[in-house]
């Protein structure tokens, strides 16, 4: 962090020095554009990858001739209803979970929001384990955890709200709260119900998109897409919570209103994603941070930045549980590629800090 | 009139805090509210600028209450310049200002119109930004930042400006250099502003008019010259002061602070006057 003021001359000289042809590739669109396309690329990659690779390989052609409807019928199924849908779901579940982080983060104006920081983790955990350990309905527990995520941060929010006003800071508490409680709840669950009950539900609470396919994603999916626009059109509105309550009322945002909107969006992000894949943390809350280094604090950029750098966390997450002899739960591996991913670019980062004064 | 406080009462939770305040600012005036801690001058500008609800009374501007007119219609004509800003960091200047265009803005719009540009161009130009639009806001020293924002409220093209303790974070060099430019806003361009500022001599120099508050009531309004006497000051703050004639106008020197109960006392009998 600079501490020095530079003089006003030497101020000059430098922005001078920015606006120089030469200094281009440093500047901020530059950046972001720079940014964009890495993450495309690298998105592309990991789904051709994820496509060709696993139990049978494919070769290129083979993937296009089965993409195709041409080639033999088990290349096709393999590829259209085995592989094709789980990569699908990785990104849709990335998608929303990186946008969900990104527009809480912003609105709460809290560097380690996460949509369990509203209660959507513990909600949906609650109701999903309760299914479990009476070994009842296992066909419901999507929708059953989908409810769980909305009702909870239906109750954060009534929990916090005073008259009109809704206070980041009573948000916050509310929440923390309803998930202290819902997880003693889970943990009682857990340990009063049978061994094999008590294997699937924890694979499920670490979340896993082992056999995810094209009917979970017809529950949330459509509900996803409609969210993940919605949040896009949110980012001038959390822009403006991002700089306090003060301002962002002196510069005509409804608080309470948007507070309730952009709520309402990244729940519905959150929770379709829990009903797919279960609780995948760690990417709510480290992909927006990721994306803020590399293109800065305007949420019309980190917003759907943070929808393509998720989905692309968790394809290449994916991909990674699927490399070894027995699968491993996505959620692990999340957080054992995204850690050394998030600490390398927080290093890497010439920016001073991630305070926020 | 551009700003009216009409019977305005309000305050935190059930608490109030200011009561039945009528007050009338004129357009193109500058306003300091002053008083001590506590005696609900930041309430006022919080009233004013619609973080809070009124409990009684309203804030007119334009013949019409802003508390119930939609937050953006309010935001086009009357803009706010806090204590103490939240800058996110990596945010550029030029980012921060053009967020001052958002209440012109359809949500829809995601990049500004010709005027938008235009005015962000006019407000860091006027805030003398030019050089800093693509520094972070974070890594600015106090006084840039406090211009920066400044500017962010230019931006939105208000007729009112409120102002809530501008210059608390920032060494005299600074604060003059604000106060001079808002002056000359007000002058030029007709900017009315409300501020609330705890310097006296500072009110006093930039102001057309100061309206003392003591304990959430109005305690009198007037020109600096008709209510910066010993009695407003020793009443208001309770403190003793002697007046000086300085080439920048009256101002005060603050001698000593008076004991609560010291009210019943008589009136000092002597007015310090000293020539410069």
């Amino acid at each position: 962090m600079s501490i020095s003021t530079p003089t006003p001359a030497e101020q000059i000289a430098r922005s001078r020095q920015r606006r120089s042809p030469l200094a281009v590739p440093q500047s901020k669109a530059w950046r972001t554009i720079l940014a964009g396309v890495v993450l495309l690329l690298s998105l592309a990659v990991v789904i051709l990858i994820s496509l060709c690779w696993g139990a049978v390989s494919l070769s290129r052609v083979e993937l296009w001739q089965a993409a195709l409807g041409q080639g033999s019928v088990i290349n096709q199924t393999i590829v259209w209803e085995l592989r094709l849908p789980r990569v699908v779901a990785a990104l849709v579940v990335g998608s929303a979970l990186g946008m969900a982080g990104a527009l809480l983060q912003g609105m709460l104006r809290n560097d380690l929001a996460s949509p369990t920081v509203l209660g959507v983790s513990s909600g949906a955990g609650l109701v999903a384990l309760t299914l479990f350990s009476l070994g009842i309905w296992p066909g419901l527990i999507p929708l059953g955890a989908w409810f769980g995520a909305v009702v909870t941060t239906l109750l954060v929010y009534l929990l916090a709200k005073q008259g009109t006003r809704l206070a980041v800071e009573r948000l916050i508490l509310a929440g923390v709260a309803f998930s202290t409680l819902f997880g003693a709840i889970q943990s009682i669950l857990l340990l009063f119900s049978r061994e094999s009950r008590t294997q699937s539900a924890l694979n499920w609470l670490v979340g896993s998109l082992n056999g995810r396919g094209w009917s979970e994603m017809q529950f949330a999916g459509p509900g996803i897409a409609i969210a993940l626009l919605l949040g896009c059109l949110l980012a001038r509105s959390v822009n403006l919570l991002n700089l306090g309550d003060e301002l962002a009322v002196s510069l005509g945002s409804p608080l309470f209103r948007t507070r309730c909107f952009v709520g309402a969006v990244a729940t519905f992000l959150a929770a379709g994603a829990v009903s797919i894949a279960g609780l995948i943390g760690f990417v709510g809350i480290i992909v927006p941070h990721a994306v803020r280094l590399m293109v800065g604090n305007d949420y019309r950029w980190v917003l759907p930045y943070s929808a393509l750098a998720g989905a692309l966390l968790l394809a290449a997450s994916d991909l990674v549980a699927r490399l070894g002899a027995v699968e491993i739960p996505v959620g692990v591996v999340t957080s054992l590629v995204g850690a050394p991913v998030f600490i390398v670019l927080l290093n890497r980062s010439s920016r001073p800090s991630l305070s926020r004064n | 009139m551009p700003l009216s406080l009409q019977q305005l009462s309000g305050g935190y939770d059930q608490q109030t805090i200011v009561e039945n305040i009528d007050l009338t600012i004129q357009p193109g005036e500058w306003l300091t509210l002053l008083g001590a801690n506590g005696s609900g001058k930041s309430t006022l500008l919080k009233l004013c600028s619609r973080i809070l609800m009124p409990q009684g009374g309203q804030v007119i501007l334009d013949g019409k209450a802003i508390h119930q007119q939609p937050a953006k219609a309010v935001a086009r004509r009357l803009a706010m310049l806090p204590q103490q800003q939240l800058a996110p960091s990596g945010l550029t200047v030029e980012q921060l200002v053009t967020m001052g265009r958002s209440p012109h803005q359809a949500w829809w719009q995601w990049e500004l119109d010709t005027a938008g540009l235009v005015q962000v161009d006019q407000a860091i130009a006027w805030t003398e930004l030019e050089e800093y639009r693509d520094r972070p806001v974070s890594e600015l020293s106090g006084g840039e930042r406090q211009r920066a924002f400044l500017a962010l409220a230019l931006a939105q093209n208000p007729t009112v400006l409120l102002l809530d303790e501008p210059t608390t974070f920032l060494d005299i060099h600074y604060q003059l250099q604000l106060l001079e430019l808002l002056k000359q806003l007000n002058r030029e361009q007709g900017l009315t502003i409300v501020a609330v500022l705890h310097e006296v001599n500072l009110a006093a120099r930039y102001s057309d008019r100061l309206a003392f508050l003591k304990q959430g009531q109005l305690y009198d309004v007037g020109s600096p010259e008709a209510v910066l006497t010993p009695r407003h000051l020793r009443d208001v703050f309770e403190v003793e002061v002697a007046l000086i004639d300085t080439p920048v106008g009256r101002q005060i020197c603050p001698l000593a602070a008076v004991l609560p109960q010291a009210e019943s006392a008589p009136p000092i009998a002597s007015q310090v006057v000293l020539g410069v």
